[in-house]
């Protein structure tokens, strides 16, 4: 499944950085996820859910931050929110459009037990 | 109490540096790198036989074919002349990775390779999603589908470069519009390269073998090191 093999990269990532850092428990992993990745964030945390007893991510949740798609249009410069996926500019009718957003996939940020010295 | 770590890292960091890495060996030998996407079905294979029979004499084509189960696409190619063929059985993914690409491209020898062919699994969803170092997707769409498969796949058609539209000698025996299929293509990405094929028939393809011709030459131009 494709979600599953997401989960298991972010996932992957996130140990990867607690090994790195020395990080204290991670309560949260915070993803963004845009409108044109093709994730699905529902079972993307389906999966994530699956994955992560027996880890040390076991009582960590997972946030997901959904981004729209979002376009420039390289004619007139109107930045636009994009309505169904459809890349015409409302201003000029351009097609010649930028996406500005809405192809993340990313690891935003981690939220971890403080109290570590400094 | 917490304490806010900020990571920004790409969920797929590790494959797109994989990416990176192919893009490298690739575009030092001035290799054209094609992506070929599309539902199962539409015709990846058939169009990437025919490529081989009218071009095979006049470049070096390099070709790995990915499925779920089977070496049966690859054995196809073979079939159809292809002299440097690898097959990729995922298993069980739905889509290539750079990771696999990378396990298999030294097993092609890239000094005499002019164009890369890469036939990814039949899936308009996830593929989308991984860089596998190439220069552009193409994808298929054949006559016997919706004709509105742009506006629900979105992602692939907004990350495709080239759009070929197989099976036109089917036209008239579905409901398929082919302008409206065009229409619906743009509205998704207005610079999508539109090729409307027969690979039965042969209608069609000359452009094509045009095209990748022409890539080539312009590869081949400017390629590095």
């Amino acid at each position: 499944m494709h979600e599953l093999s997401i989960a298991a990269s972010i996932v992957e990532t996130v140990l990867q950085e607690i090994a790195r850092k020395s990080l204290p428990p991670v309560q949260t992993i915070a993803v963004r996820i845009g409108a044109l990745s093709s994730v699905d964030p529902g079972a993307l945390r389906f999966g994530f859910d699956s994955l992560i007893s027996d880890t040390p991510l076991a009582q960590t949740k997972l946030e997901i931050e959904f981004v729209p798609a979002g376009g420039k249009c390289r004619a007139c410069g109107q930045d636009f929110a994009v309505q169904d996926f459809v890349f015409a500019c409302p201003r000029c009718d351009s097609g010649q459009i930028d996406m500005t957003r809405g192809d993340e996939l990313d690891i935003a940020y981690l939220e971890v037990e403080d109290g570590r010295e400094t | 109490m917490s304490e806010k770590i900020t990571v920004e890292k790409k969920v797929l960091s590790e494959n797109d540096k994989l990416a990176v890495n192919i893009r490298t060996q690739l575009k030092q030998r001035g290799i054209v790198a094609l992506n070929f996407v599309s539902s199962p079905g539409s015709g990846k294979t058939s169009l990437l036989e025919k490529t081989l029979g009218a071009l095979n004499n006049e470049l070096r084509i390099g070709l790995i074919a990915g499925d779920v189960q089977t070496e049966n696409d690859a054995n196809r190619l073979l079939r159809a002349g292809g002299k440097m063929v690898r097959p990729i059985v995922t298993g069980g993914a739905c889509h290539l990775d750079a990771r696999m690409i990378s396990r298999v491209l030294p097993e092609l020898d890239l000094e005499k390779i002019d164009v890369l062919f890469i036939e990814n699994v039949g899936n308009l969803v996830c593929p989308s999603s991984y860089d596998l170092g190439e220069d552009m997707k193409v994808v298929l769409l054949s006559t016997t589908e919706g004709d509105d498969k742009p506006l629900k796949y979105p992602g692939m058609f907004r990350r495709s470069s080239v759009m070929v539209i197989n099976k036109i000698d089917l036209l008239g025996s579905s409901d398929f519009d082919m302008n409206r299929v065009k229409e619906n293509a743009r509205r998704i990405n207005a610079d999508l390269k539109i090729f409307e094929v027969s690979c039965r028939t042969g209608q069609g393809l000359g452009e094509w073998y045009d095209w990748i011709k022409h890539l080539v030459n312009d590869a081949r131009t400017s390629a590095t090191g």
